[in-house]
């Protein structure tokens, strides 16, 4: 009992998902046993779809010791391009609009990811550069126009089949192997941990930096195409502001915003949380105008409960060497 | 090389936000156009009217600005950039009632006529306001509407922007008051009032909860552009028995409307914002060159047509309707979806 309690405090991804699965029961019995139906858990994942794709590319950068918060910017660009494409009539193929999302999505990785690792320039304003240009972007480009309704009409039908919930699924297996088991994976572990280190045993600290930016450029493109998907629109200011709740998925989940920690299923499990609130909020019978506030005070909570576990855990670990 | 490298990047960059924040100015402007914020398709369209009817009146000195942001302070950077150009009129929909006042007093005191349209301030800062469609006929239009594809009974939501949007607040009250003072309305039950802050993602959440707190929902009314739009789609998808109406753009509505169980919208409302547009513009210059003074009474002619001013319900200041609104349903959707 004591070893399983050690346990508990002690790894982070075990006391989260207690508290989700705590949080989860409460809101059910809230909201008259309605929560826990099939469609509302497909619903929750799927509203939130954006935000957990995401905060996987997010989850890289803060492991390297960075930031980005030029992901919704991106977000608008790819989406407005592929949403305007379809307007004109230029390109109607669903995949190939995902592709041309993804790959727009990669090259301002690339140009963030460049700045970054060769330029020496500091993440935070690097890419708040960035997010000012790709959203104005966004807007200059397309005059200020949206494409939504009959416009996207593909994309939008594309939206309401089965497809979101597969590239979620993939998007999440494929990043567990390759931060798990691959090269990769490890290289962005290591120079999060110790940067110097990492060069001296002969990685290629640019290189890794670089191609992290560009993964999650990719993962914002596939998510500006993916938000015209779901909600049937593309506008200049979609998405505004988002990229916080991205950071705070990724907090929750336990990843350190000074690097070198963190993983896949944490950044899960804080992304369903972030998820769970959110479409919990609305159904608990709170009044529309308390819903900020209270999802403020349950991310400050969680996150506090999160520092004193890693505590424990901590100060676990040297009792346990007899330091 | 490095170095180079970076700094042409950060060159690049500066330039591209250089480019991003150029607005549509010219040298002299005297007539000023100050939209809610940039990147709004139904903005767009209030300032391609206001550009036509200057046009159209051999006006060339006249400026559009759409601030960054849909707020306040945007809204008074924006303003006080006007004041310094020394320009004549400021036409302006408000993002907020009230905290605009003292950036709007201090244009009144240099001379600069202010009107508003879309969204009112206080009516001690302006002289007139273009009114889009009167509340009370806004109201009106949606409760019959509600009224109507209930069937006259039942519980119906509404899905509006933020729960501090002046239009929108305006118009629910109507609706509540004129449920509340016709007994006609007295089978139908308002079940909750949602915000979805004009965010499709927080809108869609707002729908969905809708959906699954009141099983009993027959209709939900969403007077926002935005909030529609998402609830459209939510309904559609779902194939859900529950039907909308509100305001809505026909061109992003159009694939929602109609009477069979594939739509969810069987009926919609909207003004035109581009005759908005106009009329502000014709307000502008009427007020600049003296054919109206912002007194309840006064007319000007817009084209062919006499516009009055009126005076705002309780109050002695004046406004201009521009017309009722305007219904768009199967007959009539796929031509309104090419104009607007």
């Amino acid at each position: 009992m004591k070893a399983f309690l050690r346990k508990l405090s002690g790894n982070h991804e075990i006391s989260l998902a207690i508290i989700l699965v705590v949080l989860f029961i409460v809101v059910d019995i809230l909201s008259g046993f309605t929560f826990h139906g099939i469609g509302n858990i497909g619903e929750i994942f799927k509203n939130n779809s954006l935000t957990l794709i995401m905060s996987l590319g997010m989850l890289c950068v803060l492991l390297t010791g960075g930031i980005d918060i030029s992901i919704t910017g991106v977000l608008a660009f790819a989406g407005m391009t592929v949403g305007m494409l379809q307007k004109y009539n230029v390109i109607k193929n669903v995949p190939l609009l995902f592709l041309i999302a993804i790959a727009i999505g990669a090259l301002c990785g690339l140009l963030n990811g460049v700045v970054i690792a060769k330029g020496k320039v500091s993440p935070i304003i690097c890419t708040l550069g960035a997010m000012y240009i790709w959203r104005g972007l966004a807007t200059v480009v397309y005059n200020g126009e949206w494409a939504s309704g009959e416009n996207v009409a593909g994309m939008s039908a594309f939206g309401n089949t089965a497809g979101p919930y597969i590239i979620l699924a993939a998007a999440f297996v494929v990043y567990f192997v390759v931060m798990k088991w691959t090269p990769f994976g490890r290289k962005v572990y290591a120079i999060g941990s110790n940067r110097e280190a990492a060069q001296i045993s002969g990685i290629n600290v640019d290189r890794v930096e670089i191609l992290v930016y560009v993964l999650m450029g990719v993962l914002a493109g596939l998510a500006g195409a993916l938000s015209v998907s779901l909600y049937g629109s593309a506008q200049p200011t979609m998405q505004d502001g988002k990229e916080m709740d991205v950071i705070a998925a990724c907090v929750i989940g336990g990843v350190s915003m000074s690097g070198g920690r963190g993983t896949v299923v944490g950044t899960l499990l804080g992304g369903i949380f972030y998820a769970v609130v959110y479409k919990a909020l609305p159904l608990v019978g709170l009044e529309s105008i308390w819903q900020n506030l209270i999802k403020g005070v349950i991310i400050l909570a969680v996150v506090v409960i999160n520092v004193v576990s890693q505590r424990i855990s901590r100060r676990q670990t040297l009792a346990r060497r007899e330091i | 090389m490095k170095k180079l490298t970076a700094l042409l990047l950060v060159t690049v960059m500066a330039a591209a936000i250089l480019v991003s924040c150029g607005g549509a100015s010219s040298g002299s402007a005297e007539y000023a156009l100050v939209t809610k914020a940039s990147g709004n398709a139904y903005n767009e369209k209030e300032a391609e009217g206001f550009v036509a009817a200057m046009k159209a009146q051999g006006i060339t000195s006249y400026v559009v600005k759409h601030p960054e942001k849909a707020t306040v302070d945007a809204q008074i950077a924006v303003i006080n950039s006007l004041i310094a150009q020394g320009v004549k009129s400021i036409a302006i929909a408000a993002n907020d009632a009230n905290a605009l006042s003292a950036t709007l007093k201090s244009a009144k005191e240099k001379g600069i006529k202010i009107l508003t349209l879309d969204s009112d301030v206080a009516v001690a800062d302006r002289l007139t306001f273009c009114n889009q469609a009167g509340v009370q006929e806004v109201g009106q239009a949606l409760i019959d509407a509600v009224y109507d594809i209930a069937s006259g009974a039942g519980e119906y939501a509404i899905l509006s922007a933020t729960s501090q949007a002046t239009n929108q607040n305006a118009w629910i009250d109507a609706m509540k008051a004129i449920a509340a003072a016709d007994s006609k309305y007295k089978d139908l039950t308002l079940v909750e009032v949602a915000y979805g802050d004009d965010e499709p993602q927080k809108s869609t959440d707002q729908t969905q909860a809708l959906l699954q707190k009141y099983p009993n929902l027959k209709v939900i009314c969403a007077p926002t552009t935005v909030g529609i739009m998402a609830a459209a789609k939510v309904l559609q998808d779902k194939k859900s028995t529950v039907k909308l109406t509100g305001l809505g753009l026909p061109s992003e509505m159009a694939a929602y409307i109609g009477n069979d169980a594939d739509h969810s919208c069987p009926y919609m409302f909207l003004w035109n914002p581009i005759d908005l547009g106009k009329l502000a513009a014709y307000a502008s210059v009427a007020l600049v060159k003296g054919d109206i003074d912002g007194t309840v009474g006064g007319t000007f002619m817009m084209g062919e047509t006499q516009y009055k001013l009126t005076a705002v319900e309780g109050t002695n200041a004046s406004e201009i309707i521009l017309g009722p609104p305007f219904k768009f349903d199967p007959s009539n959707i796929n031509e309104w979806k090419e104009v607007y």
